[in-house]
Order: C-alpha cells, then sequence, then structure tokens
C-alpha cells in the first residue's frame, strides 16, 4: 500500500472534527495516538456480537474469543519479533508492565546495597517504580545523564555499572526530547556484566520498526493507545528465561495452577503474568491497530513522520524566537519548545483556541525540566496521519502567540 | 443601595455584573485572551518580598502567590502568576473578592466565570492553580473572621 495520506486520514473519524469552528490539527500524538476505523469496529463488534470471558468457558463465544486473544498474542509477537508466543504478556499499559517487573524482578533479584541504573530523560513511569523499589529494598538508583543537545552520556555507563548493578531501564525515545537512543550499545555494555536491561517503548513502538531479538533487550515494554490501539492495554516482552524465572507480580484467577490453602503452584507462561479476566476485547483490537499499522509500513511511516519533524523543526527554527529543547539526531516525531519569554501555559490556551492540540508542561519527566532549569515545554508530537499542511497551521499559531504575548 | 460617598464600594455581585457585561463585548476567543492580558495588568501585585513558598498556590502549570491583609473589616488580596492569561484571569478574581467582608467573601457565588466562558480554566484537571486559588481566597476569609471574629 502506498503512503496516500488524504486516504489514511479518512480512517481516522475524529480527524475531521472542528473544535471551536476551527479543523483540528491534532499534535498531542505522545499522549495518545487517535484510532482507525478497523480499531473502532473491532471494539464495537465484540461488544454486539461477540463478547465472552475467555479461557474458561466451554461454550462457542468463550472459545472463539480465547482464539481471538491468543492470535493477537501472536501478532503483537510478529510485531516486535519476539521468538515466543508466551514471552508476550498483557498488560494495562507501559506503566503497568514497568511497576510489573520492578515488583517481581525486585522480590527476586535486588537486595539491600544493590544498584539500578535509568537515564536523566526517563518519563515519571520509569523512575517512580525503580525508586520504590530501592525504598523496599534499600537499594541506590543510579543515572546516567543527557547532554544539553539530548545525547545520553553512555560513556558514563563504564564508570555507573559496578558489580552491584541489578539492572539498567532505559527510555527508548525521548517522550519529552523525541532522542532516540542509543539502546543497543547500552544492552552489549551491560550484557557484558550480566546484566538485565528494560527499554521502555511507549515511544517508539509506533514509530520505528522494533526487532527485541535484535536489540536483544531483556524487556521491552509498550501502551496500546499510543501505537493507535485502545486505552487501558499494553505489553510487556520478557526474553522466556526471565519470564520463566520471574515470580508473578499479582495474583488470581487463570494465573494458577493447584490451588489449595496450604500452597498453591502457578500456571505456565504467559498466564503466570495475567491474573483476573484480562482486558480481552482490548488486546484483540491492538492486534488490529498492528495489522493496519503494518498494512501501512512502519518503513513508510519513519519516513513520513520525519520529513515532517524537519520541517516543523526547521520552520520553527526560522522564526528567530523559539528555543528547541532536543535538537540530537536521531530523535523521532516530538518536538519540545518555547517560545522566548511566553509562558507554555499562555501559548497552549492560545493554540487551543485556534484548533492546535499541543500538550504544555513537564511530560512527566521534571528531571528534563530540572536539567534545563525550566518550568515546562510546549511538545508537538506527530503522528501517521499528520500533514505538512498541519505543521503550517501550527506554525501560524505559534507566530500568533509571539504577537499576543511576546 | 443607594450612593452615599466617593467611598462607596460594589457589591460582590455587582463587580460580577459589570465583568460579565465587559465580555459580552467578545465573541472572539482571540479577543477574550487579549482583554484578559490587558486585566493582567491592573492586578494589585504581591509585594516581591512575599513571593515566598508559603504563598505559592502550586498548579502544575502556572504558579500563582497570593497574600491577603485584614484591614478594618475587610480583607485585601495581591497576588501574582507567571502566565498571564493566568494573572489575567487572578486579578479579575481579586477585583470581585478584595476590599470585602469576611462573611461576604465566604458566602460569594463566582458565577461570573462561568458566564464569561472560562469555567474550564477552574477544571480540576487544568492545574493551573485557579481552584485552589478561590478555596484559599476562602479560607483566608474564614480564617480572618474566627481571628476578628467579625460578622
Amino acid at each position: 500500500m502506498s503512503f496516500d495520506i488524504n486516504a489514511i486520514r479518512k480512517d481516522f473519524p475524529v480527524l475531521q472534527r472542528q473544535v471551536y469552528n476551527r479543523p483540528l490539527v491534532y499534535l498531542d500524538n505522545g499522549a495518545t495516538t487517535q484510532k482507525p476505523l478497523p480499531v473502532i469496529n473491532c471494539v464495537n463488534d465484540y461488544h454486539v456480537l461477540k463478547n465472552s470471558s475467555i479461557h474458561r468457558g466451554i461454550h462457542f463465544l468463550s472459545e472463539q474469543a480465547t482464539e481471538d486473544y491468543e492470535n493477537a498474542r501472536k501478532t503483537v509477537q510478529q510485531f516486535i519479533h519476539a521468538a515466543h508466543p508466551h514471552e508476550i504478556i498483557f498488560t494495562p499499559g507501559t506503566t503497568a508492565s514497568i511497576n510489573g517487573v520492578a515488583f517481581s524482578f525486585g522480590e527476586k533479584y535486588v537486595n539491600e546495597g544493590d544498584e539500578i541504573i535509568v537515564t536523566e530523560m526517563e518519563h515519571h513511569a520509569n523512575i517512580v517504580p525503580w525508586q520504590m523499589l530501592c525504598e523496599r529494598k534499600k537499594a541506590l538508583l543510579r543515572v546516567i545523564p543527557f547532554s544539553d543537545s539530548g545525547l545520553l552520556r553512555t560513556e558514563e555507563l563504564d564508570s555507573l555499572i559496578t558489580p552491584r548493578t541489578r539492572l539498567i531501564a532505559v527510555i527508548h525515545v525521548s517522550n519529552t526530547l523525541g532522542t532516540l537512543n542509543p539502546v543497543e550499545e547500552i544492552i552489549r555494555k551491560a550484557h557484558a556484566f550480566n546484566i538485565p536491561v528494560l527499554v521502555d517503548g511507549a515511544q517508539s513502538i509506533q514509530h520505528i520498526p522494533i526487532d527485541v531479538q535484535k536489540m536483544d533487550c531483556d524487556f521491552f515494554v509498550f501502551s496500546g493507545h499510543k501505537v493507535y490501539g485502545p486505552t487501558g492495554t499494553g505489553v510487556l516482552y520478557g526474553k522466556e528465561k526471565w519470564l520463566e524465572e520471574l515470580p508473578p507480580f499479582q495474583g488470581g484467577g487463570d494465573m494458577v495452577d493447584i490451588v489449595t490453602f496450604a500452597k498453591t503452584t502457578y500456571n505456565v507462561l504467559p498466564f503466570k503474568f495475567e491474573a483476573g479476566t484480562p482486558n480481552y476485547i482490548g488486546a484483540i483490537a491492538l492486534a488490529e491497530a498492528l495489522r493496519y499499522v503494518s498494512s501501512l509500513g512502519l518503513d513508510s511511516i519513519a519516513d513520513h513522520e520525519h520529513q515532517l519533524l524537519e520541517y516543523g523543526s526547521e520552520k520553527l527554527n526560522k522564526l528567530g524566537f523559539i528555543t528547541l529543547y532536543g535538537t540530537a539526531r536521531p530523535k523521532s516525531s516530538i518536538i519540545s519548545f518555547l517560545v522566548n519569554g511566553v509562558h507554555p501555559y499562555d501559548a497552549g490556551m492560545v493554540m487551543d483556541k485556534m484548533g492546535i492540540a499541543v500538550r504544555t508542561g513537564t511530560h512527566c519527566a521534571q528531571p528534563v525540566m530540572q536539567h534545563y532549569g525550566i518550568g515546562g515545554t510546549i511538545r508537538a508530537s506527530l503522528a501517521l496521519y499528520n500533514t505538512a499542511g498541519e505543521i503550517d497551521a501550527f506554525i501560524e499559531a505559534v507566530k500568533k502567540v509571539k504577537t499576543m504575548f511576546g | 443601595m443607594s450612593i452615599v460617598n466617593s467611598t462607596y464600594v460594589k457589591s460582590i455581585q455587582e463587580i460580577q455584573e459589570e465583568i460579565v457585561s465587559e465580555f459580552e463585548i467578545y465573541d472572539d476567543w482571540m479577543d477574550k485572551y487579549n482583554y484578559l492580558i490587558e486585566l493582567s495588568r491592573d492586578l494589585p501585585v504581591i509585594d516581591s518580598r512575599l513571593k515566598i513558598k508559603e504563598n505559592l498556590i502550586s498548579g502544575c502549570q502556572s504558579r500563582v502567590w497570593l497574600n491577603a491583609e485584614y484591614q478594618e473589616g475587610t480583607i485585601r488580596f495581591t497576588a501574582d502568576s507567571d502566565a498571564i492569561i493566568t494573572k489575567g484571569i487572578v486579578s479579575l478574581l481579586i477585583r470581585v473578592l478584595s476590599n470585602h467582608t469576611p462573611d461576604e467573601i465566604i458566602n460569594a457565588d463566582l458565577t461570573f466565570i462561568d458566564q464569561i466562558g472560562l469555567r474550564q480554566n477552574l477544571s480540576p484537571t487544568r492545574s493551573n492553580g485557579l481552584l485552589s486559588m478561590i478555596r484559599q481566597m476562602k479560607l483566608y476569609a474564614l480564617a480572618y473572621k474566627t481571628k476578628f471574629g467579625v460578622k
């Protein structure tokens, strides 16, 4: 399929909307992406015709739902090139996936005085669960810093890694700076010391082809709603050997083998980590979203988004009254900036009334703001359905902000 | 109510009606915002020495500092914000509530915010501190009422 942007936009009904009597220009894709018709129809059809709880029922609907759910697992497996379907655990999202690993891995492998390494550009979801673990176990959190242009200073890893390092957690694409981090290099260095690496793919899964086997990460996590799927869906990929060894992070139905009051034995992978009735309709619709993305081709999507990123960054730069945060390359789909002398909240309020949806504030990455000594930025984040025309409208809105406040 | 002399103070309700009629001429959002920017300059600015953590009403995005002083039965508010539109709205809140008695402030029903279309700015999720600011203004009124036993 060729990349026909006009045809693609028709797949996303919300993009035809107007807000404040102006065409909606949706540039808040880093927060969540809009849903294409196949995903919307899948969720709807399931509620209308197919709903039934999975794994337990002996009847027709339950068997069909179980089959669809397990096929969704295979779709995710293929999408990220995992070795086995049972390495794919469905979760409510990236945050839940990271919390799950932080708990299970922490229970089994982290003791007093041990160390966990994260980066200075993590989303709070990849900081706080590790901090909670460190507090629980009296372990220490170490941080890989980044340079002002937004590049991770990976050379620091050599001194940060110690015999007490138990795990490294790193964001693949920064949700604030857009930097595409050299996760392969970090993983190589970590594996030389047998240290596992968790990659937060919340901002890469929708933009970049992912091959977890080539990357050789030990855990890869992402949210469904950021890759055109439903909210409340997410994935925890873990290498089989880790998932076999780790204890479950939640107890309940479906994750057990034999339950007695004396002792309970756990179910096999992946069910060990999916306690209770999962969001099966969400997972099945997530698979639909991944098929949609695959049908367009992630390479074509990445090309399209990259052109828009460079077009938008250059236009912003040419205005002469903008400070960009995250100028390092390679980067993906995120433009973080300030209109000089203007509070981002004021800018966001005015842009909103012009139909431009951006996000303002700290983007759940306060340490990044602390790095630059600022209170927040304006963030425009791109998706496959954005157009150069929308970038132009966005630039006009930024100019308007400057005339009003500058 | 008759105007006795030049020190006549408008009631909270009268000020609210005045603001609503000022905003009635703007049907475009940008004009409304431009007017708020203009109003931000009328804000009785808080003494810079009082721009301290204790007086900070912390929202997630824009910050507001608020101070209250009790003078002869009424409360006088001063404030500041780092965002201009927030500052404009703050200046309206102060215009409505400042120089009134604690009871009047406690019982004030701030209908003008809704009427001039700025209600979304008061939703807790907007995190601009305005909702907390109104709560704080009323808390000051309650505190002064308790302290001085004024009616």
